[in-house]
């Protein structure tokens, strides 16, 4: 008997049913992933989403060699081409900013021996890696780039990201060989900021435009035009790398028009900054309090009779003390006696003191 | 004696393994980080146009798994913080609407088509815009939304010829 001729010739295979079943099963999976899935290191996905970039890093590199050799032709051609007006454009700029630099050279030396004055500690230069970008995501929900280096070259999640214009991103995740760069402008991006005019504090947050906003702005103290900095503050970031000018969105709402747009984003520098959890260790801050007293050594015989002599002489005070209060208690009230006559008020105020001469304060203190 | 007739089996390589490896490849190259007059490339989200096309053509418990590991591409390669499962849990509510409306979009006119196309688009972005305000405290921008709807919407001549090209490609489904 033929299989077609047997009880089976009349079952249907519900297609429908089971592709119901296939996307009610992937949905569940999918809402799981959804709900267990965190940002950046705290992702538990976070070797899944390294593997992927592992493998899309190199290819995306592939795609971008020949558009990249397309743009240096381009270029080469324009430059060729407007190599006599773009002559004249540097040297007007370079004559504008001949004076901004010997100006930045005062500034600098003031400020270095201001330093050396108040005793203060610079902070140390910033060593720096040069990244490529290979691939680009730019929609409203995600805004982040792949750049061809990554744990094995030092890059580590945190560090920032500049190019030639200011601020553009920061890493948030790292394989051996590749980096994925959160930008400016992603939805989950916050970075502290202060507006240079007036020193105000401002959280710069991205919301998948080209000009992210000015939030939680402390006394709305901002004009159009006014320099955004990053502030340094939470130690995400070193202070003072310029990011863009404040600007009204259409909506009404303070948003910063980004330096880093004036170029293309193609060669970045990625600083190597460490802040300050990083710069402590994790055991030194999860370490008990007087923790370190566990490692004093012991105390000689001279220090433990001068701490026996201060614990001494500070109960006999205490007694004292606490004797006189009781004496204070148990006497009688004084008899009420009149009141001495006020001083006439002076005609005049005395002669003011003469100022102190003011001692010069060469040395640090 | 009758000469036997070649039966054309358009298997689930064709119409589902091929196209999803054509999609993830398009989506990568899009992603070149490059400005051609001052402009970047469109980021259109390619799968939805398999999401519309694949439940019309026939189901299939294949296309739905498929779907799931291309939306989780999309994930981790467009470096979503936080939002693994976003875009293969609205590539599959677009997957299983469309298999719902299956029995009434059969044979309709290439204008309807399109509009349930856009509905289905709607809904996809509407879903990933509620998750990411949720997860990211924070609302995407409404005109970058607008900039990756339009080139999505673009791309529904693809949808249609997968569609008319695939419908009745395999000989028992007729």
């Amino acid at each position: 008997m033929a299989f077609r001729d047997g009880p089976f010739e009349n079952i249907k295979v519900p297609l429908v049913a089971t592709a119901a079943v296939a996307v009610a099963a992937a949905a569940v999976c999918a809402v799981l992933l959804l709900v267990s899935d965190g940002r950046a290191q705290a992702s538990p996905y976070q070797p899944a989403r390294a593997g992927v970039e592992t493998v899309a890093g190199p290819v995306g590199g592939v795609f971008a060699t020949p558009v990249r050799w397309f743009g240096s032709l381009a270029d080469g051609i324009g430059g060729y081409f407007f190599a006599v007006s773009e002559n004249r454009r540097l040297k007007r700029e370079l004559a504008e900013l001949q004076p901004w630099r010997d100006q930045a050279i005062a500034l600098k030396n003031i400020n270095a021996r201001y330093e050396a004055m108040l005793g203060l500690q610079p902070e140390p230069d910033v060593p720096m890696k040069t990244a490529r970008s290979v691939s680009d995501s730019r929609g409203p929900f995600s805004n982040a780039r792949l750049l061809d280096i990554g744990s094995g070259q030092g890059i580590k999640v945190g560090n920032p990201v500049i190019n030639e214009h200011g601020l553009v991103g920061r890493i948030v995740g790292t394989s051996g060989n590749v980096s994925r760069m959160l930008l400016l402008t992603d939805v989950a991006s916050r970075t502290p900021v202060l507006v240079d005019r007036t020193d105000a504090r401002a959280i710069l947050t991205g919301d998948g435009s080209g000009n992210p906003r000015l939030e939680f702005m402390r006394n709305q103290d901002v004009q159009p035009g006014d320099r955004i900095l990053s502030s340094g503050d939470g130690g995400g970031f070193p202070r003072g790398v310029p990011i863009g000018v404040a600007a009204r969105g259409i909506d009404g709402s303070w948003r910063v028009k980004l330096f880093s747009d004036r170029g293309a984003i193609d060669y970045v520098k990625i600083l190597l900054f460490d802040d300050f959890g990083q710069l402590v260790g994790s055991n030194d801050l999860n370490a008990p309090p007087l923790a370190g007293l566990d490692t004093l050594p012991e105390a000689t015989g001279a220090q433990t009779a001068a701490i026996a002599d201060a614990a001494a002489r500070r109960s006999a005070a205490a007694e004292a003390q606490a004797e006189r209060i009781r004496a204070a208690n148990a006497a009688p009230p004084p008899a009420p006696t009149p009141a001495p006559a006020r001083p006439r008020p002076q005609a005049a105020p005395p002669p003011a003191q003469p100022a102190p001469q003011e001692t010069p304060t060469g040395g640090t203190e | 004696m009758r000469r036997p007739v070649a039966v054309r089996v358009v298997g689930p390589v064709q119409w589902i393994v091929y196209p999803a490896l054509v999609t993830v490849a398009l989506t990568m190259i899009l992603a070149t980080p490059v400005k051609l007059f001052g402009l970047s490339l469109p980021e259109p989200v390619i799968p939805l146009v398999l999401a519309f096309a694949w439940p019309l053509i026939r189901p299939s418990w294949v296309a739905p798994l498929v779907l799931t590991g291309v939306g989780l591409f999309l994930d981790i390669f467009w470096g979503g913080q936080g939002l693994l499962g976003m875009w293969a849990l609205a590539l599959l509510v677009v997957y299983a609407v469309v298999l719902a409306a299956r029995s009434f979009l059969i044979g309709q006119d290439t204008a309807v088509l399109f509009v349930w196309y856009a509905s289905g688009c709607g809904l996809a972005f509407l879903i990933c815009y509620a998750i990411v305000s949720f997860k990211s405290g924070n609302m995407p921008s409404l005109l970058a939304l607008i900039g990756q709807i339009v080139p999505t919407l673009l791309l529904f001549p693809f949808a249609n010829s997968m569609i008319e090209r695939f419908d009745d490609g395999d000989v028992r489904f007729r």
